[in-house]
Parts: C-alpha cells; structure tokens; sequence
C-alpha cells in the first residue's frame, strides 16, 4: 500500500485534481457557512462552553468526595425545589467512590424525606420516612403540576443531565477528543458555564418575558430558568479553624464546579470502578499482545513472508 | 483448495468412533488447523478473525443484557439505566455492546476496503463476497434496530426517519410503514418488534458466515499478490502460522476496543440519546450512528425522496455488483498502479460523506455531498471498468514465494531454514 511509486504523470496529476475538488469542496462550504442570511437560524450554543479542569477527567481521574458532597447539598437546597434526580437512591449516596457517606448517614439522611406509599391493608396511600432504598423523591408528582409551577416549563431530570448534554465540538477537536478524553468534561463544562452564564442581554436583544438570556444555553438564547445560584445562598460546612483563607468559597463560581461534578457522579456512578478496570485491562492486554508478538515471530521465523 | 486433502488422524478409540459418525472433528481439523493458507498474508487479512470475535462478544454480552432488559415504550430507558448502575457489572456489559458496535463496524469496514484493495470479489470469489455483502446489510438492520433499543431521543427520531423511508415505495408506502411500526407512529410496538429483531438478526449473520468461510474454504484466500498458490511452498498450514498472526492481529484489536470502552465509551454515541424518547419533541438535528453517516449523507443528497433512498441502497448494491464491474485480469491493486490511486481516493470520498452525513444539509455541504455523491457512483460505475480496459498493469511475479524473496532481497535460496535477518513481523 505505498504510494510512491510513480507511475507517469497521470496519476499524480489524478492525485491533484481531487485534492483540488476536495478544497474547492470544503473552501465553498466553509464560505457557505460564514455568511449566513440575517434570518437564518444561529447556531446554539451561542458560547462555547469553558473548559475546565476536573478531578474525573483522564485515565486516572477519580470523584472528590468533599466536591460531591457540596454538590449534593447544592442540589437538596436549590435544585430540587425544581428539578427531580429520579435514577438515584439514597444508597448510592453511601458508594465509596462517590460522596461516600457511611450507612449510618445513609439511613439518617433518608429519613429526612416523606416518602408516599402504598396502598395499604385498608388501600389508603400513606407517607413514611424514607429508606436507602428509596429513590431520591421528585418535587413534583407529574409532568403538569411541574409546568404549572414553572410558567409551562419542565425542570428536566437530573439523573443524567451530565452525559445528555453535548455541545457540538467541530473538526478538527472531534478528532482530538478521542485523545484527550474529553467526554467526561463536556457535559460538566457545560452546566458550569450555564450556571455561571446568565447576563444581560446585549442591545438589541429581545428576551421574552418568562426568560432569561444566557448565550451558553444549548437550545436558544434564553431559558425558563432564572439564575438559580447566587453567592452565599448555600452554607458549606468549613473546617473548624480560624483561617478564613482555608474555607471553601461560597461563591456561584465554586457552587457552580461542586454541582456540575455532582451531576456528572449521577449520570455516571460507576466512573472510577470502570476507568480502574480500564488501567487493569489496558496493563494486561498490552504485556499479553507482547508476548503474543514473540511468540508470533517465533513461528514465522523461518518462513520469509 | 481443492488439492487439499484431509490429513485428519484419529489417534484415539473415541475419535475414531466420532469420525466413523460425524466428522466434525475432522473437519475443524482440516479447516483450522491443516489448512494452507499463502505465506504472505498481512495484517489486514486478520480482520476476518477479528470480526469473528466481534460477533461472539456481541452476542454474548447481548444475551446478558436482554435478561435485563425491558422492551416496552415505558420501561426501556429507565431499564437500560438499571442495567448502567443497579445490575453487577451491568455497565460493562452495556458499554461493551454500545462501542462493540462500532468497533465491530470499524473491522468490517477495514475488511471490505482490504477486499476491494486486493480484489478479493474476482473470480471465483464471487459467492464468498456476495455472502459478505448479505453480511454486511444484516450487520446493518442488527445496528440500527440496537440502536433503538434504549429509547433516547436519537434512538426515537433515527427510528421514525429511518422506517419512513419506506414511505417512499409508491402506492403502497405508507401501508408498509404503518404494517412496520405496528401502529400509526413508532411506539411500543415498534419497538417490541425490533427487539425481537434484534436478537434474531446477529443469528442469521453467524449462519451466513458459516457459509462464508465455507465458500473462503472452498476458494482459498487470496493474498496481497493476488496470485494463487500454485506449489507447496506458497502456502503454510494455518496452524500455528494463521492462528498465531490472527491473536495478535484480535489482541491489538482489544487494545483499542478497551480504550473507547474504558475511557470514551460515550464518544461514539449521541448525547441526546441520554435523553428519554419523547414523541412530542423533535431534537435539533437527528444523525445516525456513524457508520451509516456515509450512506446517509447519500440518501441526502438527492432532491427527492424515493430517489435518495434507491441511492442509499444502491450504494450498497455497488458493492455486490464489483465482481463483474471490475473488468481487470489482475486481481492486487499492488500491480495495478491506477486502480491503486483511485481506490484510496475512493477510500477518501467515503470518509468525506460520512462527514457530510453528521453535518447539517445546507449551504455548501449540500453541494460537496452531492459532489462526492456522484463520485461514488462514477468510482463503481465508470472508473472501475474502464481501468480494467485502460490500465497496464505492472509485472506480477510468478508465484508468491518469488514475490516473497523478492521482497527479502534477491539471490536467496529457498528457505529451508533460512535466517531472516530482516524485518520479520509483518
């Protein structure tokens, strides 16, 4: 499979037509793309999401458990008057490579909730503290009543927001992504910058009444949602010393990341156990297809092929 | 090969018994172990035995999977999530199907372009590729109905576009499609149906690849030469030789299997389809998987409707149809100096669909679509036959071991034991 051999001037001249075609192609779809009418539709998001670091992105990365924790809390003071994580139980808060808590915080923090159920013996429905079996409760007890009290939007679940959110990358970073594994980043990066990207909307914007624009937001210019973090709305429990400067911020910055990590451990509990497997695999199959390789040149080594 | 005679020897009282009764193990013997296949095979001829694998491991992580799995339009998604996080290992099992399917894809699409390279399809390995072809497009109904299975959004709309293209068929269309979707829009039924589809095909692709790698027994391998094996010599016995080449060549192939499976096994999927299928609203773009993205970029490109999908099958029916487009006597592209460049510029205009295939269609990539479109059909239509009738090829050696010594320097003698001091992989 060489190109090289140089067969006459027709076939490197062939070689060059196409290349030809393929740039007049790209150059005149690229053009095409530049200058759009006035009408036609943006393209959303209207920003790309910021790149962040996190603690679970490449082959080695793992959840900060203090990270999830925050997050957690961020979630049962604010998101969930809204929105529902309907596919976590309250054991999976206890997952050691998780938020981690012990049984004993499980079992407490569970029964914090009321839980309907039912029926029972007489068919009445009726409320319990809940259990780590338990599913987290949603807000609200169907689709409606949630439109209802959200000016006809629906909080979507949150259970697997983090891997249902990607922001279109383009060439060439499609291609790069595979490399740098940044998958895992994309859809955290993404909450975080829509958390952290309400503004006001440039002049000659107009946002409809019940919305807010955030030029982050994957489907429009604006969204249903009002900034929903503000500095110093969530307590963090801090360490007990007195240096203020070792104390977690309280700010929409740091509420931003905790959450956006937290959702990221609900869509994908399993990260850590599955890239640690990856590293097992990975050492196992290539010291395997070593000595595969020997083995191989072994047999073929009498036979020129 | 036909000179191929069995040289199965019972050594034991229970293998005599059996051989007197069912030759099976004779066969397997013949077939795997003492099979002689040509000394020059290189790595891309251990696709085959990679996609092997493929299957296997496909079907059975499939098999676990649908022991969790429900098909029904309102338990499907939530029951692929319990599988991701409540089912011991359920994870690994689902995202070793997921990106087993594209990695599945990928070696196949590696052993089609290995076949058109060498002219694997030319006489009298007509019925072998055409068994390939019949591969591939149940390969293709297997994916796609998968694909629907976990109820996402693309799961839903790729599902809708995808049967209502039989709307299409004239007169009779729209019948087909509501006879297709069980009802009046893709629901349930649809998908109740394709599970059972699903789970059938990939057994129907196993029974027709016995019959593939019967007719591959029947004809022998070709090789990068495209010359027969014509002495003893040419040729060395599968086992160890094949066996050997192909571990490497499937544990190679695991690496990279293990890498997206680990580390990216959300690359090749769409986020949407972490969303919960939902009839009432419409995703902003739906894309196919993106081994259909090439031939999907081709159904778009023509104008109307009936017309796109005749394009998108008949890009496939280019395939079977090669064996008697191709006018050339020479089989290799490695002697066929113009075939060569075209196929690669072929090789080139694919993958430039399937990038036009994930794009929106407008503006230019309309345009480069309908372009390279037509350039696929040229490729099959035009340009293979007449290279047949233009070309000259270049001198082909003549046999296969003297290409082999070629290759090793000249002025070697036949190796008895000779000391390769070259390279000696590949």
């Amino acid at each position: 499979m060489r190109f090289k051999n140089a067969e006459g001037q027709m076939s490197g001249m062939l070689c060059r037509l196409t290349a030809a075609l393929f740039a007049v192609g790209m150059a005149s779809s690229a053009a095409c793309a530049a200058d759009q009418p006035a009408n036609a539709t943006p393209h959303y998001p209207l920003k790309e999401p910021h790149e962040l670091s996190w603690s679970f992105s490449g082959p080695f990365g793992s959840f900060d458990k203090q990270q999830l924790q925050r997050g957690f809390k961020i979630y049962h003071d604010v998101c969930s008057n809204c929105h529902s994580l309907n596919l976590v139980a309250f054991r999976n808060l206890g997952d050691q490579d998780g938020l981690g808590f012990s049984a004993e915080q499980v079992k407490s923090l569970a029964a914090e909730y009321k839980i309907q159920d039912g029926p029972n013996d007489q068919g009445d429905m009726f409320e319990r503290p809940g259990r780590p079996s338990d599913h987290l409760p949603a807000p609200f007890p169907n689709e409606q009543a949630a439109r209802s009290a959200n000016g006809g939007a629906l909080p979507p679940d949150l259970s697997l927001l983090a891997k249902a959110r990607g922001p279109e990358r383009g060439f060439p970073w499609f291609v790069f992504d595979v490399f740098t594994q940044y998958e895992e980043s994309a859809g955290p990066d993404y909450i975080y910058s829509l958390l952290t990207g309400f503004q006001d909307p440039p002049a000659g914007v107009q946002v409809r009444e019940g919305l807010h624009y955030n030029p982050y937001f994957i489907a429009s210019d604006a969204l249903a949602m009002p900034p929903p973090l503000a500095d110093g709305a969530v307590d963090f429990p801090q360490n007990g010393d007195d240096d203020k400067t070792n104390d977690v911020p309280q700010t929409v910055d740091q509420y931003a990341r905790d959450v956006s990590a937290f959702l990221m451990w609900a869509a994908e509990p399993h990260l850590v156990e599955r890239k640690r497997m990856g590293l097992t695999v990975m050492v196992f199959l290539i010291v395997f297809a070593g000595l595969v390789g020997y083995t191989k040149r072994r047999v073929w080594a009498n036979t020129p092929h | 090969m036909a000179e191929h005679t069995s040289t199965y020897e019972p050594r034991t009282g229970i293998e005599r018994w059996v051989d007197a009764r069912l030759p099976l193990p004779r066969l397997l013997w013949d077939s795997f172990v003492t099979y002689p296949i040509p000394r020059n095979l290189n790595y891309a001829y251990t696709f085959g035995a990679i996609l092997m694998m493929m299957l296997g491991a496909q079907i059975i992580t499939g098999v676990v999977l649908a022991m969790h799995y429900v098909p029904s339009g309102t338990m499907a998604f939530v029951s692929v999530e319990a599988i991701m996080r409540d089912v011991n290992y359920g994870w690994l099992l689902r995202y070793m199907h997921a990106t087993g399917a594209s990695m599945f894809f990928i070696a196949v699409y590696v052993h089609i372009f290995r076949g058109l390279y060498y002219g694997s399809y030319k006489e009298p390995r007509e019925i072998l590729w055409l068994l390939g072809v019949i591969i591939f497009i149940l390969m293709m109904a297997t994916a796609f109905m998968g694909y629907v299975l976990p109820w996402g959004q693309m799961s839903f709309w790729g599902a809708t576009v995808i049967t209502n293209l039989f709307s299409a068929i004239p007169l009779v269309g729209s019948a087909i499609v509501t006879w297709l979707w069980g009802g009046f829009a893709v629901g349930s039924p649809t998908l109740n149906r394709f599970f059972a589809l699903h789970y059938l095909l990939p057994f129907m692709i196993a029974g027709v690849v016995v019959l593939h790698v019967w007719a591959l027994h029947v004809v022998g391998q070709t090789n990068p030469t495209g010359i027969n094996i014509k002495a003893k010599q040419d040729a060395v016995p599968f086992t160890p030789h094949a066996t050997i080449k192909d571990a490497l060549g499937m544990v190679v192939f695991m690496i990279v299997f293990a890498y997206f499976l680990f580390y990216v096994p959300n690359y090749l999927g769409h986020s949407d389809n972490y969303i919960q299928a939902n009839p009432l609203a419409t995703p902003s773009e739906i894309v196919p998987e993106w081994y259909f993205l090439p031939f999907y970029a081709i159904l778009r490109s023509i104008p109307s409707k009936l017309g796109g999908v005749i394009a998108m099958f008949g890009a496939i029916v280019m395939l079977a149809l090669m064996p008697w487009l191709d006018t050339s006597k020479v089989r290799s592209a490695v002697y066929r100096p113009l075939y060569r460049q075209f196929f690669w510029i072929h090789v080139l205009v694919s993958i430039g669909l399937g990038y036009i295939g994930s794009q929106p269609p407008a503006g230019g990539f309309i345009i480069v679509g309908r372009i390279l479109t037509a350039y696929y059909f040229i490729h099959f239509l035009v340009i293979v036959p007449l290279l047949g009738l233009l070309e000259t090829p270049k001198p082909r050696p003549a046999s296969i071991t003297e290409a082999v010594l070629e290759k090793h320097g000249r002025g070697l003698a036949l190796p008895e034991r000779t000391v390769s001091n070259t390279k000696v992989g590949g």
